[in-house]
């Protein structure tokens, strides 16, 4: 078992035939996603790399059986593009793209609560989800994981890769990773991923990855506290960081003073997350949790 | 993207919010003109710099005669204000705003942010208007009203009632309050706001309500929409690195320390300051290159480190996914031929094409005479980064201390 993706996924590519869609499609085929379909509205009948293109999401899963998708289109009309998906009743939505403005997922999100639709979203801004060995949908350097027990969750992405390298060196795989994205308004939050972690067998620990800003890691912290049976192991960075000043991320600014690093990590330790302080730590907790 | 009062001002009196008249002056002659022509007796000259807290810092000055329209306009232009958010180092003031003083019955806190939680716009609104809205959270958190603001029918008359009576207004203020807060509110969403504050809103002597203040902030990814508020980007309150950072799309953020860091990918980035200082040492910047950075844009960032003169040391920190470890090693040899320094370079490649990194590295290294550091894992990169930094003061005891000092 894993959660969100497994060998049954079929992938639909928004935006196959920009220079980025392009790239990762063949990245993901490569690693042996199954990419039954790409939409690009206008270039419908056309193919890319063997790959069938279609106008619309709609003629993808008709004709192609797509049941995900994952979005490579520019930040001006990402939003629409995961409305669409919405639209189509998939069951996952991914969406890759940087730099959608906060005022459009506010609608997205709107859309999502009110509709019928059972499509699940993940991100914007994020590397995308990987169940070793079965599917990824994303960019992430497929090499560096393992199939295996260790379930994480990061708003990160190359600090997810540094985690699940560390993870991999003590031996321990990759149930499923999944990159939430680091802007303001996501998809599916920790504690969304947390509760399918809980009812998955493969997974025995969690790794959640959180940075300054927000709530969501205190919350999830709550949950974690009252819900969750399985160990979890946390870091959270920006420990450094100045009040006020967006550290890349989007939603990654100290607005409040219960947003910083040090806070989050006090309260998260509370709930009986296993909190590292260093970065370089993360394995190494695992490995002491999991007790090998 | 922070905008200056006088740039948020604008904006409201566009949509028809009630503002003081005045106007911008960058130097003392400027402010006494610009005071001539508001006419009255009184104005107020506020300093323009973005940063919360001017008031205290002496950059907010109400005046009575032209003399000392001149007088203190010409002491605060080229001031230093410095406040909580500034650090230190403060703020140069460049620009002044002379305003009609206004006759004050009544302070109000008025302002519109983005709830992560509801994932919705959200008010907050007090009657306790002028101070610090943390400071009131604090000592009298029962004052604060908050309301979330549906997206789809936007805010509404009846929700500008709704927190009037909240906050106590007067009945004959409800439906002028309400319209104001709708007018205010119309300002933020339309153009991205991430937060829109209002502090004071006051009620003047008869019975106007009117925006004394404006503190905004619109979102950067959202500028491709509203040219006209990018063309209101204040350079000049940006460091010169920051600048340079802006203009390649680099995410960069000065801090105090020696170690320039250079990281693709905002968490590691973060992470990677952090690891520092668990060895006792400070980064000098947050930098990421991002996810699509291509040689010239490695360039030009590890440029902006070497031309950075607190930096001492370098420390590059990689994990290659999309970005390429080769690309990275050109990028930073490519920058170094440009600002030729003898500082050293620590190395932390991982991910992809990092052996083709590693070695394209070493090879220029030994051609140009580099001094190169490599190192395996982000915690050997870092331990060698912060000796390299404190040099001979280097003293292992210091981890220990910083580590206790947090616990």
């Amino acid at each position: 078992m894993s959660i969100l993706v497994n060998n049954r996924t079929k992938v639909v590519v928004q935006g196959l035939t920009g220079s980025q869609g392009k790239f990762h499609a063949q990245k993901m085929k490569e690693y042996g996603t199954n990419i039954v379909a790409g939409v690009v509205p206008g270039r419908g009948g056309t193919e890319v790399d063997g790959t069938p293109v279609f106008d619309t999401v709609e003629e993808a899963i008709r004709q192609a059986g797509a049941n995900a998708s994952i979005v490579y289109v520019p930040p001006a009309y990402a939003a629409d593009a995961v409305i669409e998906s919405v639209d189509a009743n998939l069951d996952l939505c991914v969406c890759i793209t940087e730099g959608i403005p906060v005022k459009d997922m506010i609608k997205v999100k709107r859309l999502m609560k009110t509709s019928s639709s059972k499509t699940m979203l993940v991100g914007p801004n994020c590397p995308g989800v990987i169940t070793p060995g079965e599917c990824k949908m994303g960019i992430m350097p497929g090499e560096i994981h393992t199939a295996g027990t260790v379930g994480i969750i990061s708003k990160s992405g190359t600090l997810t890769y540094e985690a699940v390298k560390q993870v991999s060196a003590f031996g321990y795989g990759q149930s499923t990773c999944i990159g939430i994205g680091g802007d303001p308004i996501i998809g599916l939050k920790y504690i969304d991923l947390l509760e399918m972690f809980q009812f998955d067998a493969q997974t025995e620990c969690v790794v959640l990855i959180g940075e300054i800003g927000g709530q969501a890691e205190v919350k999830a912290g709550e949950w974690i506290k009252q819900n969750f049976n399985k160990p979890v192991v946390s870091f959270i960075a920006g420990q450094t960081a100045p009040k006020g000043k967006r550290m890349g991320h989007a939603g990654a600014i100290i607005s409040g003073g219960d947003d910083t690093a040090a806070a989050k990590m006090k309260a998260l330790e509370k709930c009986g997350v296993h909190v590292v302080q260093s970065p370089a730590d993360i394995g190494k907790k695992v490995a002491e949790v999991l007790g090998k | 993207m922070d905008l200056h009062e006088f740039q948020a001002k604008g904006l409201l009196r566009n949509y028809g919010v009630p503002v003081p008249d005045g106007g911008v002056a960058s130097t003392a002659s400027d402010a006494l003109r610009v005071a001539k022509e508001l006419r009255g007796d009184a104005w107020v000259i506020k300093a323009q710099v973005h940063a919360g807290g001017r008031g205290k810092a002496g950059g907010v000055k109400v005046v009575n005669s032209f003399s000392d329209v001149y007088d203190v306009a010409s002491h605060m232009l080229g001031m230093k204000i410095v406040t909580k958010q500034t650090g230190p180092e403060g703020k140069i003031v460049r620009r002044t705003l002379i305003e009609k003083a206004t006759d004050i019955k009544q302070e109000i806190y008025l302002s519109f942010l983005v709830d992560r939680d509801s994932e919705q716009h959200m008010i907050i609104a007090s009657a306790e208007g002028g101070m610090d809205i943390e400071e009131v959270a604090e000592k009298n958190p029962n004052a604060i009203v908050t309301e979330r603001i549906n997206p789809v029918t936007g805010m509404g008359l009846f929700l500008g009632r709704k927190i009037a009576k909240k906050i106590g207004l007067e009945s004959s203020l409800l439906n002028k309050f309400a319209d104001v807060a709708n007018k205010i509110y119309n300002v933020f969403a339309d153009f991205d706001g991430m937060m829109l504050e209002i502090n004071p809103l006051v009620v003047t002597g008869d019975g106007d309500i009117v925006c004394l203040d404006a503190k905004m902030n619109v979102d950067e990814n959202a500028l491709y929409r509203h040219p006209k508020i990018e063309e209101m980007k204040d350079y000049g309150e940006l460091e010169p690195q920051e600048v340079r950072a802006s203009i390649f799309d680099l995410s960069y953020v000065s801090m105090d320390g020696n170690i320039g860091c250079m990281v693709n990918g905002a968490g590691l980035a973060m992470a990677t300051m952090d690891i520092i200082k668990s060895f006792g040492g400070d980064p000098a910047n947050f930098l990421d290159v991002g996810g699509g950075a291509d040689v010239n844009k490695v360039r030009e960032a590890f440029k902006i480190i070497l031309t950075d003169p607190k930096v001492k040391v370098i420390f590059v920190n990689i994990f290659g996914g999309i970005v390429r470890c080769d690309l990275i090693a050109e990028g930073v040899l490519k920058g170094s031929d440009e600002v030729p320094s003898d500082r050293s370079i620590v190395v932390r490649l991982d991910g992809t094409n990092v052996e083709e990194g590693r070695r394209i590295l070493e090879e220029g290294a030994a051609k140009t005479g580099l001094n190169i550091v490599t190192a395996d894992t982000m915690a050997d990169a870092a331990q060698k980064a912060v000796e390299l930094a404190a040099g001979e003061d280097y003293n292992p005891e210091k981890k220990k201390t910083a580590a206790k000092a947090k616990e």
